[in-house]
């Protein structure tokens, strides 16, 4: 283990190595079936810095990660470590070389206690643990990096943040020199955030190499010495020092700067006051406050845009105006009628349309014929229903309907759903929330995954709906398509609406700073 | 060369047929090899179990009479496991509807009501105690998240000892020299024998409940909210269709069926209420259902294969074989059936090289990474 050294920074002549450079990963690409998560993507980072990764989400930070933690094999590329070329078969040998990475989704078992869950795995465990000298080692390693927790409480009884240590001892128990943590604040308090970014310190003071993925900007500039910035899979800007960056700069790197393509044309006779909220809050499923008081009103035939980094309260604002969560306060109202706190049912039958972010995972029945999917919102209503009793032959008839509606090849209504691209599963729901006669669509990731042809298909739709005098929120990850589509850009920070801008004064940066909780209102007039 | 298991995509309804007969064939052959090598005739001790149930009028009845309680109570159980509740309380549910039947035949039947009401009156009174038995942790789970499989299992002893209560109790036949049974029930409280063995009328319970059943997922609101439930709870959720309800009705109807379960039971083959009218049918309902893979159709079919399992058994102690390997038996041709009959059901061997080194993307916000914008 090498403390950082600036003495000598010139290439070694053979390897091209620069002295002090923990690792360096170089030309990297990685497909998952079509889609390329990394496009040639050199990565280095040197022993004793705190290195950020930033990135939107789908940027590809977590895949190049995943591939330095041996969890995937690139299909291209080479890593080296200290200047020795290697290959990560598994986590194991990546652990190894003393790579250790603390994912989202911490990997314990819960009904164990902190020391057992630090043994597991271990080489060479023999048949006896020796619980009470790992618990000792362990206490030893928190005091060190002031990570707090008691080695015999077993990990259900652990909060998040206390798991979170659990996973980073594990890592600095095993070795870990170089450090890799994915997205570590997105679950901590400001408090256990502020805590993390001293042990982060300290971890790198020692000469390790900690690796930050990012999003948070303001985070990031308060604990990095450089940042690598990814954008679409590609690197857009690689090791650069954080002290010469203004947020500014970095966000501009993170969304780019192009100009969406394609505009849609703006109709601005939109109507009356559709879906109102006012000051809405809500909680997570944790019970966190996930939207603090929500001031948003859509018009009929208005699209708004909802941008956002995932996990600021989009996906809790998407669930509590289809009925689907109740706000902890507020109100929701629907044209003049109040509609705070109705379920899904009720939602739906007031004309709330929902495009869900998972298609196949809520908005459809997978494993069921279409006939079961084309159902979800009708099979209580005539003429599928009579009495109790589901009239078959309607309900098949509607089903052909969707089906040719929006010319879904191939298909029956006793076709399983999952056999069906993803294109044609999203046509397929779009259908059948059309056929509800909606006054208010809320769509989610719409267009996700989908190729582009279907991307066309389904965001002409949208449109057509709007021109048709229904009100629209668009959550989306994809800034272009909010551009294009949107009449408003409404951006959430932290639960929070920042700004909700028209489209002729949304511009990518300034959004982006939003995004990234950036944002002066002095900086850019409003 | 290598042997794997590799996950099923698919499976048609004809092939799991035969892969669920093929398990309960060769659980009955591994089954043989141990009646074997006790030193005992593997061919003798099926052919008693096969006499037993099926080699003449009176086998054929006893079987079905056997088959009677399991496929009832094992038809409800399908209904709360098709939305995910696992109502193991079978048992006590029909020991509850037993008690509602008699309560309802201690004033109805010396009382010298007819038949054609009695015995409806029983029948509700089976429905309504077993399905009330089941209310409770059925609220508990929908509305405070108490896990049913504890609640409907401890309810089980409740319901037993109470029953036993009554019959060492205020429900003691005076004449009955001080054995633990309730009055016998006199003609118009019992179902009509016909004939064959035990076999009574009771029969037609399953068979109209299978087709209700049957009726009820293909051609209902609710047997669509039940489909759905169970296929995807979020997809529901999304529907707008209630899940408290649902695990509420799903309780109440299971509760329910085994409460007529007991009714038929005491009423059709016991004619007493007493604390020994169930020989776990409640428990064992729960492998048939799970066995029939929780169709009404193959509930009914199964139900008669465990009917000829219970009344081999007996056969086979009277061939001269020890009664422990009609038991051991049984045992190996259930684990055959349950566990390999599951396992090929999901898994296929592959004979062969290892299939390729594809791994499947092992991070859950892998989502992410896959949208990315080539």
């Amino acid at each position: 283990m090498a403390a950082a050294s600036d003495e000598g920074m010139s290439p070694h002549p053979a390897t091209g190595h620069l002295p002090g450079t923990a690792l360096a990963m170089v030309g990297i690409d990685k497909h998952f079936g079509e889609v390329l998560a990394n496009a040639s993507v050199d990565f280095s980072a040197r022993w004793g810095e705190v290195h950020a990764l930033l990135g939107e989400n789908g940027a590809g930070k977590s895949t190049l990660m995943s591939i330095l933690a041996g969890l995937y094999r690139p299909d291209n590329g080479q890593l080296l470590v200290d200047g020795q070329p290697v290959v990560l078969h598994s986590p194991k040998d990546a652990i190894k070389h003393g790579i250790g990475m603390v994912y989202q989704h911490y990997r314990l078992v819960p009904s164990q206690t902190v020391t057992e869950n630090m043994l597991l795995g271990l080489p060479g465990a023999p048949l006896r643990l020796d619980t009470r000298r790992a618990a000792r080692d362990i206490e030893e390693l928190s005091e060190r990096y002031q990570l707090r927790v008691d080695p015999y409480r077993p990990v259900w009884q652990l909060s998040v943040g206390e798991q979170q240590r659990v996973e980073i001892l594990k890592a600095l128990h095993r070795g870990a020199r170089i450090l890799i943590l994915d997205e570590p604040t997105a679950v901590l308090t400001p408090q256990e955030a502020d805590a993390l970014m001293r042990t982060i310190r300290h971890i790198a003071s020692e000469g390790r190499t900690v690796i930050f993925i990012s999003h948070k900007l303001e985070e990031v500039r308060s604990v990095a010495d450089r940042v690598t910035v990814l954008r679409a899979g590609r690197l857009v800007g690689s090791g650069l020092d954080m002290a010469e960056m203004s947020a500014r700069d970095l966000a501009r790197l993170m969304v780019g700067t192009d100009l969406p393509g394609r505009i849609r044309p703006r109709p601005r006779a939109s109507g009356a006051p559709r879906l109102t909220l006012r000051r809405l809050c809500a909680l997570d499923d944790r019970g966190l406050q996930a939207l603090r008081s929500v001031d948003l009103t859509i018009h009929a035939g208005e699209i708004v845009g909802v941008a956002g980094v995932a996990g600021n309260g989009q996906r809790e604002l998407a669930q509590v105006l289809t009925g689907m969560r109740k706000p902890a306060s507020g109100q929701v109202f629907l044209d003049d009628i109040d509609v705070t706190g109705a379920g899904a049912r009720q939602m739906a039958l007031a004309g709330v349309a929902h495009i869900p972010e998972d298609r196949l995972g809520e908005g459809l029945v997978g494993n069921l014929p279409l006939l079961d999917s084309a159902l979800m919102k009708s099979y209580y209503q005539p003429p599928i229903s009579s009495g109790p009793f589901l009239n078959l032959k309607s309900a098949v008839q509607f089903t052909r309907g969707l089906i040719a509606r929006f010319n879904v090849a191939g298909a029956t209504p006793r076709t399983i759903a999952r056999l069906l691209s993803g294109g044609q599963l999203q046509r397929f729901l779009l259908a059948r929330e059309m056929s509800m006669q909606p006054r208010a669509i809320v769509a989610v990731h719409p267009t996700r995954g989908l190729d582009v042809a279907a991307t066309h298909t389904v965001q002409e739709w949208l449109m057509s709906c709007s021109g048709e005098g229904c009100a629209l929120l668009l959550i989306s990850e994809d800034l272009d398509e909010l551009l294009q589509l949107s009449d408003r850009v409404a951006v959430l920070y932290e639960g929070s609406i920042v700004a909700a801008v028209d489209r002729e004064e949304a511009d990518r940066e300034r959004i982006g700073l939003m995004m990234i909780g950036s944002y002066q209102p002095d900086q850019v007039a409003v | 060369m290598i042997v794997s298991l590799e996950r099923r995509a698919n499976l048609t309804l004809t092939r799991r047929i035969g892969i669920q007969a093929g398990s309960v064939i060769a659980g009955a052959l591994f089954g043989g090899l141990i009646v074997w090598l006790s030193g005992y005739d593997p061919v003798k001790a099926y052919g008693e179990i096969i006499g037993g149930s099926f080699g003449s009028g009176y086998a054929l009845g006893q079987m079905l009479a056997a088959s009677i309680p399991l496929a009832t109570i094992a038809l409800g159980t399908a209904v709360a496991f098709r939305v995910r509740v696992w109502n193991i309380g079978g048992e006590g549910q029909f020991y509850m509807g037993a008690f509602g039947a008699t309560g309802i035949e201690l004033v109805g039947g010396p009382a010298g009501w007819p038949s054609q009401v009695l015995i409806p009156a029983m029948v509700a009174a089976g429905f309504a105690a077993g399905a009330a038995w089941a209310a409770l942790p059925g609220a508990l789970r929908a509305y405070l998240g108490v896990n049913e499989i504890i609640t409907t299992l401890m309810m089980n002893y409740i319901a037993i000892l109470w029953v036993n209560y009554l019959v060492y109790g205020p429900w003691k036949d005076p004449q009955g020299h001080n054995f633990p049974f309730s009055p016998r029930f006199p003609d118009n409280a019992t179902l009509r024998p016909l004939g064959l063995g035990q076999l009574h009328a009771g029969i037609v319970i399953p068979i109209v409940a299978a087709i209700v059943f049957l009726l009820l997922l293909s051609r209902t609101q609710w047997g669509y909210e039940l489909r759905i439930l169970g296929e995807n709870p979020s997809a529901a959720a999304y529907a707008g269709i209630s899940i408290r309800r649902n695990v509420m009705l799903a309780m109440l109807v299971s509760g329910g069926m085994a409460g007529i379960a007991g009714m038929v039971q005491v009423s059709g083959i016991v004619h007493v209420l007493s604390g020994q009218i169930s020989t776990n049918y409640g428990y064992t309902a729960i492998i048939v259902a799970w066995l029939g893979q929780l169709h009404p159709m193959a509930i009914l079919v199964v139900s008669m294969l465990f009917g000829a399992l219970v009344n081999g058994g007996f056969a086979v102690s009277q061939a001269g074989i020890p009664q422990a390997l009609g038991v051991l038996l049984q045992g190996v041709i259930l684990l055959f059936a349950l566990g390999a009959g599951d396992l090929f059901s999901r898994y296929r061997l592959v004979l062969g090289q290892a299939p390729g080194k594809k791994r499947a993307p092992l991070l859950p916000d892998d989502r992410s990474a896959l949208s990315a914008q080539p």
